[in-house]
């Protein structure tokens, strides 16, 4: 690693040459716990402090507080109570139910707001008061590379949570932070071949998109892969987020000659956005002598219960669904639902995988030194947290899995029983050269803040 | 507007509050404050709602845009470091002088109007530069992610010291992160705290104040209050351009939700909540709102068991359930709840308060200039 | 043409729930004197009453079927709401039309929650500055909208329209002008209708009652309606009582459109000032033809082809017209002088 570069946080005094007495000069009031320590917040005693950085308030909350409920049970299962969940599925045996390197793992809460500088506040907390050795969590694309910058130059690792944007592993990859959420590339490259299947080749597409980069990220990935499927865009109109009502965008649709709408929505745009579509008539409209479609490229099931009868029958993507029957997803669901009386969300199963691959990588490296760890966590190959064979790429510390197209589901059984897989998109397909243009970026070099 | 109008008392108000401010990280330690962040939080906002004060707290007139200054601020200070390098003094005098045009811009169309109407335009102005920054603008502000430093930036000063590591603002060798940075926002904030105390001792600030008890009857003596109004207004401004700088100095981001309506009401219920006209209470109505929002929500069960472990078991958990409602998730409501009770039972703010508990214990009467003379105009 | 004549339905429609709730503030500003920014909560309260009674409605037994069990090991369990377990075709009717039922539900509540915050909190804020009232008036939308998520969570939670009322209309074949070329939503026709009566509910109980009357001089003159003996702030209670009403119905009706959560009176709130600002403050007529204007506006400015020529002009629109409306008239469209002018 680049220990010797970093000895401590305080570079930039030692490289203005008269390091040691000014260092030593200092009050200790300047310093923090850092000094002695060959890494940030090194823990000490007999337990280490992990960051749950989650959306509490704002529209996220209740994503926010699964997400929660997916680390408490995470820490449970690594410290040896409860069934072990995925613990015992996973490929990995390195932990043992004992903690992680012999301590015991204890963790802080923080609200994100949704809100970049929220997040950044609370995650500062976490590292700065509460010696937190790893941050993770959010579910949204700006905070998670809000927080995943601000994590590299603290020298934590990140473990993002739901993310889907491109940017968090592409364009704003860092070293430090590490992504198992799934992207709008994988979503584009998922979706267009069931897309085709299910509506042909020749389709006139609208997209409507939330301006803003999560937005055009997944607009962007959906036009690549449906224009190279033979579809024409007809336009990609861009709405204000939390748009709220979305009738005048609507309207335009209806006589614009296209026969699918794409919603590039999420939360709670896209509950209303879908919502509105559905009472326009869309979705049984016929156009060009063919039935009208409407395709939600991410769907959240937590989210798509807002939205009720309109996601019947509804095409889109997602990361993991609580009916898949490997043993993984088995484990986990019947862990949570014995916890907590209802099954686990997407975002929650990918908080939960991000919290044990952290672990596991950090006992595998027998110390929690971040550029330890997130040496042992690239290139790393496992199996058994939910999403089948899974690989975490050195390149850009993106998880490679499987993806799941889904479609809204006719006749529910249970108000969580929303969605049904309609197909499990292999691996080999979702694969991208991590130098591809739209997502090059710089990973830079690990910093272990100290 | 103070109880001390008397220039050794200023003197000594000054001393007191310097020393207070300086020796903020080890008295806020015990509770649960004495951190690096929070205390950098804590001198930004106050700065912030200092400003926001000489335009309200004197003259009268709300503002509810302010935030789309601290926004202009923060940007403009990300770009000179992206441009000139990480020094944060040019990045401090350009955002004061990026958001002191801004203000002059929309003062300048804001203040044909008065009460409400003012409100509103503020609100408008701030509000278009929300959604602009957030969507179309985004080559110039990186919209959601927030604008950033990049290695690739020219910083054309720094080309001599460049060197690899994270993109962090420094002044003379010393990061502006940590303790550091506290102090660099504290020293801001003593010379800021000076400042606003000359500005209302100053006859420009009785101008200002009359500008609040009676505008008709300063036209009729012959005075324009136009003029006082836009330079209360710019200066303003200028206070929250500053503390969008130093929001960037400590952390180099800037986020377009920092221009939202809310972050503008933020800085009212501040201002208000500590005591609108009084030199300190809009510093200590900011300390309160951002410790409930950085410490109340990071309270969790798990926390919350161990506070109360001292309890019988049935009494923890009814404990736990009850003042779980008000942290963690519920800290908003601790807020709202909080909000209301000063204002129905303090007046002046925080500030009453504290008025009132001194006379508690002086028993001493100051006569009839006490802080209600500072109630707060709409 | 029909692209025009859609974004004018639009408009109309977006007009409507923007008029109702800037018709309750505006009341509120006129006649009491305060700033309520607690008035988006109180269209949230409505909403959430919509809700309340369907989910009263769908009550459910809940019986354990022991031979199937969940993904996670725990025995199934079968629900059946209980009003179409007793009441069977006309339980199910009611469910389907929980929407509008619910307006029997939401007025006595919204009277209610009027009532009891202008007596336990409002009236102590009369002679309060008015940052004072938008301090303690903010402070009560917070926990009430804090307080709703504890019970309903974050998420939305939709409502349906009833069955006959859920699709689209094709406008077009009606009059005329072939089919599918003008389709409209039924249900936002619906609302439409729906503001348009409330609005002329109030405005014929304020123009042709005694009690009207009394409120309308109040908003003229306060101190000459006092003067002549007439107990005004009797008056104020009712009143604002009646703007919650409005405010709450509007939430009422706008749930089958926008599924509610906790922070949507929030989202409206800034909107409603401005409208309410826009037309005027302290005058009702102005206030409902800001709502109208701006909602039309609004949709126009989406277009696609302005859109073209101004990018992000629909994420400024109502704002920019605000700044201009009032620059060109000082107090918006037809606002008296005098008004919340210091």
């Amino acid at each position: 690693m680049t220990l010797i570069h970093k000895p401590l946080n305080r570079r930039s005094i030692l490289k203005a040459g008269t390091a040691g007495g000014v260092a030593l000069a200092t009050p200790t009031i300047f310093t923090s716990s850092a000094w002695s320590a060959p890494y940030l917040n090194e823990p000490t005693g007999a337990e280490v402090t992990l960051g749950f950085n989650v959306p509490q308030t704002g529209a996220y909350a209740d994503e926010g507080a699964d997400e929660l409920r997916a680390y408490q049970l995470a820490v449970k299962h690594l410290n040896g109570e409860g069934d072990g969940g995925m613990l015992n599925t996973f490929s990995s045996k390195a932990l043992g139910g004992n903690g992680v390197n012999g301590k015991k793992v204890a963790f802080v809460t923080g609200d994100t707001q949704t809100k970049s500088d929220a997040a950044r506040a609370s995650a500062k907390r976490m590292i700065e008061k509460d010696g937190a050795i790893m941050i993770t969590g959010g579910s949204s694309s700006g905070v998670a590379i809000a927080v995943q910058s601000l994590c590299q130059e603290a020298g934590v690792i990140f473990m993002a949570g739901l993310t889907h944007s491109n940017d968090t592993t592409g364009k704003d990859r860092r070293a430090n932070g590490f992504r198992h959420f799934f992207n709008t590339e994988m979503t584009g490259a998922a979706l267009a071949p069931v897309l085709k299947n299910a509506m042909g080749t020749d389709r006139k597409a609208y997209h409507l998109t939330a301006d803003y980069t999560w937005g055009w990220s997944q607009e962007g990935s959906i036009k690549k892969y449906t224009e190279a499927l033979g579809w024409d865009t007809v336009a990609a109109v861009r709405t204000p987020l939390g748009a709220g009502d979305f009738s005048q965008y609507l309207t335009p649709v209806l006589n614009s000659g296209a026969d699918v709408l794409i919603l590039n929505h999420y939360g709670k745009d896209m509950v209303n956005s879908l919502t509105q579509a559905v009472q326009f008539g869309l979705r049984d409209k016929m156009v060009n002598g063919k039935k009208f479609e409407i395709v939600v490229p991410l769907f959240s099931r937590l989210m798509a219960q807002g939205a009720g009868d309109a996601i019947k029958g509804i095409f889109g993507s997602t990361n993991w669904h609580w009916s898949l029957q490997d043993e993984g997803s088995k484990a986990f669901v019947k862990s949570f639902g014995q916890e907590y009386g209802f099954p686990p969300s997407q975002a929650a199963q990918t908080c939960y995988a991000q919290t044990i691959l952290y672990a596991d990588a950090a006992q595998r490296a027998g110390t929690f030194e971040p550029c330890a760890v997130a040496a042992a966590l690239e290139g790393y190959d496992f199996d058994g947290l939910g999403n089948g064979p899974t690989h975490y790429r050195a390149a850009d510390h993106q998880c490679f899995k499987d993806v799941l197209v889904v479609k809204g589901k006719e006749n529910p059984s249970s108000q969580f029983d929303l969605l049904e897989v309609v197909e499990i998109t292999p691996r080999a397909q979702v694969e991208y050269a991590p130098d591809m243009e739209d997502v090059k970026g710089d990973l830079g070099t690990c910093n272990n803040g100290a | 507007m103070k109880t001390r109008l008397s220039p050794v008392g200023d003197m000594v108000l000054f001393a007191a509050f310097t020393g207070a401010v300086l020796t903020m990280p080890i008295w806020l330690a015990p509770v649960g404050a004495g951190y690096p962040d929070l205390l950098q939080k804590f001198a930004i906002y106050g700065l912030f709602a200092t400003g926001f004060n000489i335009l309200f707290g004197l003259t009268g007139y709300l503002s509810f845009g302010h935030a789309a200054f601290l926004g202009v601020g923060s940007y403009t200070a990300v770009w000179s470091f992206k441009l000139l390098g990480m020094n944060p003094i040019p990045a401090v005098l350009l955002a004061i002088v990026v958001s002191g045009i801004f203000a002059l811009l929309i003062g300048y169309v804001s203040l044909r109007r008065s009460g409400i109407y003012f409100s509103i335009l503020t609100l408008a102005f701030a509000q278009m530069c929300y959604n602009l920054a957030y969507s179309v603008l985004t080559p110039i502000t990186n919209g959601e992610t927030g604008l950033r430093v990049l290695e690739t930036d020219p910083r054309i000063f720094d080309s001599t010291t460049r060197a690899e590591g994270p993109l962090i603002s420094k002044l003379f060798g010393f990061d502006m992160t940590g303790y550091p940075g506290f102090y660099f926002c504290a020293v801001l904030l003593i010379i800021g705290f000076f400042v606003a105390q000359r500005i209302a001792r100053s006859p420009f600030g009785t101008m200002l104040k009359a500008v609040k008890s009676n505008q008709n009857r300063m036209t009729y003596t012959g005075l324009n209050p136009r003029p006082y109004t836009l330079a209360a207004f710019v200066i303003s401004g200028m206070y929250a351009g500053l503390a969008g700088a130093l929001l960037c100095i400590t952390d180099p981001l800037a986020g377009a939700e920092r221009m939202q309506w809310t972050a503008s009401g933020e800085v009212v219920l501040m201002t208000i909540l500590g005591g609108a006209g009084t030199l300190l209470g809009p510093i200590l109505g900011a300390g309160l709102i951002k410790y409930f929002e950085n410490i109340f929500s990071a309270f969790n069960e798990h926390t919350l068991s161990s506070i109360f472990s001292f309890l019988p078991d049935f009494l923890k958990e009814l404990a736990v359930a009850i003042s779980s409602l008000f942290v963690g998730e519920g800290w908003q409501l601790t807020l709202g709840v909080l909000f209301m009770l000063i204002v129905i039972f303090l007046p002046g703010g925080i500030m009453e308060g504290l008025a009132r508990i001194g006379k508690l214990f002086r028993r001493i009467g100051r006569g009839s200039d006490k802080s209600h003379a500072t109630a707060p105009a709409e | 043409m029909d692209e025009i004549l859609l974004q004018f339905l639009n408009g109309l429609d977006k007009g409507g729930a923007y008029a109702l709730i800037a018709l309750g503030l505006t009341l509120i500003f006129g006649t009491l004197g305060v700033v309520n920014f607690a008035h988006g909560a109180l269209f949230m309260l409505g909403a959430f009453c919509a809700v309340s009674f369907n989910l009263l409605l769908s009550l459910q037994k809940v019986t354990v079927d022991p031979t199937k069990t969940t993904a996670w090991g725990t025995p199934l369990e079968v629900r059946t709401p209980y009003v179409e377990a007793y009441l069977g075709d006309f339980g199910h009717w009611i469910l389907n039309y929980s929407v509008p039922v619910s307006i029997l539900l939401a007025i006595p509540v919204m009277l209610l929650i009027g009532f009891a915050m202008e007596r336990g909190l409002i009236k102590h804020f009369y002679t309060r500055p008015h940052a004072d009232q938008i301090l303690v008036t903010f402070g009560l939308a917070i926990v009430l909208q804090e307080i709703v998520k504890s019970i309903y969570g974050a998420n939305p939670i939709p409502q349906v329209a009833p069955d006959v009322v859920s699709g689209a209309a094709d406008i077009g074949a009606m009059l005329g002008l072939g089919a599918g070329v003008i389709v409209y939503p039924w249900w936002r026709m619906v609302y439409l209708l729906f503001s348009l009566v409330v609005i002329a509910i109030v405005f014929a109980f304020l123009q042709f009652t005694t009690f009207g009357m009394v409120v309308r001089a109040g908003m003229a003159d306060r101190e000459t309606v006092g003067l002549l003996g007439i107990n005004i702030e009797r008056r104020f209670t009712i009143v604002f009582a009646i703007a919650a009403v409005v405010a709450g119905l509007a939430g009422v009706m706008y749930t089958p459109i926008l599924p509610p959560d906790y922070h949507m009176g929030m989202d409206f709130l800034v909107l409603s000032f401005v409208v309410v600002v826009v037309g005027g403050m302290g005058s009702l007529t102005g206030a409902v033809s800001a709502g109208f204007l701006l909602g039309i506006l609004q949709s126009f400015a989406s277009m696609n082809e302005v859109k073209a020529i101004f990018p992000g002009i629909d994420q400024i629109i109502i704002y920019l017209v605000a700044v201009v409306i009032l620059l060109v008239r000082p107090r918006g469209l037809m606002g008296r002088k005098g008004v919340m002018e210091n």
